[in-house]
């Protein structure tokens, strides 16, 4: 600017402007069409094609979706209602949705799974609602597994009952050795004494138990375990044991103490770099090999093992990405306030390692969910599996994209709301820049 | 360097220094790798005293006092705080850390807590001290850092200046006996640094045991009893601030200080 002008720049404001309402070809429906779909004529042109070709997508799709085949008892039914027309043949779901959802379980005890469901958000509520729901309710959520499980398979009461009894055992024979001896031996020597309850005492006195007091409800095998129930139990199993030994095994990477680090090392990288189709392999077949002839070692009990491992594995590697993302700073904070290591890891750096990993640590719990569908690959009857036995009916040979729409949209439903959950969850745990 | 600490009255009648050693150190030295960052170290802090730590940079001050509260370990010689020799057990370390409050230069505080949370933590946890007390205890520090109506907030919604006044109170919450202060200021825009540096000043009156490394040569002046000066992993000079500044001895020193003195 130039200097001559200098007097002429003084400007001292007397009045302050009052807000103003913006123009209306900015705000509202109409503003935002006008700035996102019609601003100049490529996004115009682009606007216009892209709503041609939706209108043609769904001139194709919606009256095959809306044909009025929910009645048809069989694909030859089917079209002679469509009668040369396209359209789906929605008979097969109306018959056989029960059998996706629950698969050969017996049908007067649908009420068993879908009470364990119901419990299992009750049970899960106070871990994902902290904020709305009175933490009292944990004391559930620890007893949730063994309902579920008596529930599913039924059976005598005291199989859940003395399962439950080892923690408890484990628990007081820690708290006791503990104030005797360190932490680490009092760890194993509860474990020790669970492992004794649990191998010993239990086989010897649950046959007397039942036969004394025989509490218990009808018992279900395995076998008749399918559909998106099979999926759920196996997929909830192997999300909520995998993020705790996920956990481990990441800090166990990171630990000074070598041999840790190569257990875990090599743990990881040995089963990220094996398909998960073969290790439900080895746990149908393989394991079998190595048991005691004459254990019974369910099928199911196996297969969820082996999909929770291998889904721990890669829950380490993201929970590493999130405490790789940390500053050293942090650590150092929590160290020169005289926290311990298990202080430190649990108060200051997994709250914010977890927080960070959320994305991916959801991206893997879906992953999992979804990998429940490889089970069909050694004959357990998965919604997938399940849509061949359909297929293999008469009535409905030949029925394929029904029965896949329906199962896709089962599983989209389950992983959409964990993906909307994570983003909640992320919104929540916001607190300010850096 | 900034020289902001001059308009202050600095009452030095009650920083009194007591016989008693807080914190002894002998022969230490410390490599990583193969580099020889502290080199046959030895210093004697009474307590009461207040020591500025000056140097270039890479002259391993932050290392020197990071292995006074462990968070570097040292390889050889001894180090004696508070009575309790720093060795491999982690119960000693623990317990000296628990006595030594320290403030970095990026404050690292946690960022998932609020201010509060973040000065009843270690209170609780490590000193198992009731909840209420704790808070009690938290208020009345950061009343004294002069921030207790952002008690609620996280760290993230708080200027630097501020952020390092709550490291400051969080410290003091473990009623530490010394406090450590590596480059307390030097992340701050200058009107902070002045706060930050008003609350070390409060502290040193009412008595604290307190080693600073700092390149404010006013608080030096002010504040410090004595002011060591560090080279290449060595200590080189140590003295009063007066003598220090006015009167310097070594080549090493005179040179520093008229880089950081702009004489
Ligand atoms: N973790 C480390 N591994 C290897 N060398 C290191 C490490 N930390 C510091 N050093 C080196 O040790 C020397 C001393 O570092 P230190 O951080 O103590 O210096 P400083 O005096 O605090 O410097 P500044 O004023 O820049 O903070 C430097 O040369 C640095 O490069
Ligand atoms: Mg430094």
């Amino acid at each position: 600017m130039s200097n001559t002008h200098a007097d002429t720049v003084l400007f001292v404001r007397d009045t302050m402007l009052p807000q103003q309402e913006p123009p209306a070809s900015t705000v509202g429906a109409l503003g935002w069409a006008k700035a996102n779909l019609f601003s100049g004529w490529f996004n115009t042109t682009l606007t216009i094609l892209s709503a041609l070709f939706i209108l043609y997508l769904l001139s194709g799709l919606v009256p095959w979706f809306a044909s009025p085949t929910w009645y048809a008892a069989s694909l030859t039914e089917c079209r002679e209602i469509l009668a040369g027309h396209e359209g789906a043949c929605w008979g097969v779901i109306r018959e056989r949705w029960l059998q996706l959802m629950f698969g050969f379980y017996p049908s007067e005890l649908y009420w068993r799974p879908v009470l364990a469901l119901v419990l299992l958000f009750v049970a899960v509520a106070p871990v994902l609602f902290a904020d709305y729901v009175p933490s009292k309710l944990l004391g559930f959520t620890a007893l949730y597994p063994f309902i579920a499980v008596w529930l599913l398979w039924g059976g005598t009461i005291w199989a859940p009952v003395m399962a439950l009894l080892g923690f408890v055992v484990a628990f007081f024979v820690f708290r006791y050795a503990s104030k005797q001896i360190s932490p680490a031996l009092a760890l194993i020597a509860g474990v020790i004494a669970a492992l004794l309850w649990w191998m010993v005492i239990t086989p010897a006195i649950t046959p007397d138990l039942s036969r004394l007091l025989p509490i218990g409800i009808e018992a279900v095998q395995s076998r008749q375990f399918g559909g998106f129930m099979l999926s759920i139990t196996i997929g909830v199993t192997a999300i909520m044991c995998s993020l705790p030994i996920g956990i481990l095994l990441a800090l166990g990477r990171q630990s000074d103490l070598v041999l840790v680090k190569a257990i875990c090392v090599g743990f990881i990288e040995f089963i990220r770099g094996v398909p998960l189709i073969t290790l439900l392999f080895v746990a149908s077949t393989l394991l079998n090999i190595f048991m005691p002839p004459g254990t019974n070692f369910d099928i199911i009990l196996r297969v969820m093992i082996m999909v929770t491992l291998f889904a721990s594995a890669y829950m380490a590697e993201v929970i590493r990405g999130g405490l790789a993302a940390l500053p050293k700073g942090q650590y150092e904070g929590a160290d020169s306030l005289g926290l311990d290591y298990w202080q430190s890891q649990r108060l200051i750096i997994m709250p914010q390692a977890l927080k960070i990993s959320i994305p991916g640590i959801v991206s893997t719990f879906i992953g999992v969910f979804k990998d429940t569908t490889l089970v069909s690959i050694i004959s357990m009857f998965d919604p997938l599996g399940l849509s061949n036995a359909i297929r293999a009916d008469t009535a409905w040979n030949g029925v394929y994209w029904e029965l896949f729409i329906f199962i896709g949209a089962v599983f989209f439903i389950f992983c959409f709301s964990m993906s909307r959950y994570s983003m909640y969850l992320e919104r929540k745990l916001q607190t300010g820049h850096r | 360097m900034s020289d902001l600490a001059v308009d202050r009255e600095v009452d030095r009648s009650q920083m009194k220094v007591s016989d008693e050693v807080a914190i002894d150190i002998v022969n230490m030295n410390k490599w990583y790798g193969s580099f020889h960052v502290l080199r046959d170290i030895n210093l004697t802090v009474n307590r009461g005293e207040r020591i500025v730590i000056a140097g270039p940079s890479g002259s391993g001050k932050s290392t020197m006092i990071r292995c006074i509260n462990r968070l570097e370990e040292h390889q050889s010689g001894k180090i004696v705080v508070d009575g309790t020799e720093l060795t491999s057990d982690l119960k000693n370390i623990d317990k000296v850390r628990s006595e030594v409050g320290m403030c970095f230069q990026h404050f690292n505080l946690f960022p998932h807590l609020t201010i509060l949370e973040n000065c009843t933590l270690a209170p609780i946890w490590v000193r198992k001290v009731p909840r209420k007390e704790a808070v009690d205890t938290a208020m009345y520090f950061l009343e004294k850092v002069k921030i207790p109506e952002q008690a609620n907030k996280y760290p993230g919604q708080l200027s630097g200046g501020q952020q390092q006044r709550v490291a400051i109170a969080r410290s003091l919450c473990m009623r530490p006996r010394i406090m450590l202060f590596d480059e307390p200021t030097s992340a701050l825009d200058p009107e902070m640094i002045k706060e930050v540096l008003d609350t070390m000043i409060e502290l040193a009156q009412e008595g604290m045991t307190m080693l600073c490394v700092t390149h404010e040569m006013g608080f030096a002046r002010q504040v410090a009893n004595r002011v060591i000066f560090m080279d290449q992993g060595q200590i080189v000079e140590q003295n009063e601030p007066e003598e220090f500044f006015n009167n310097p001895r070594s080549e090493r020193t005179k040179l520093f200080l008229s880089q950081i003195l702009g004489h």
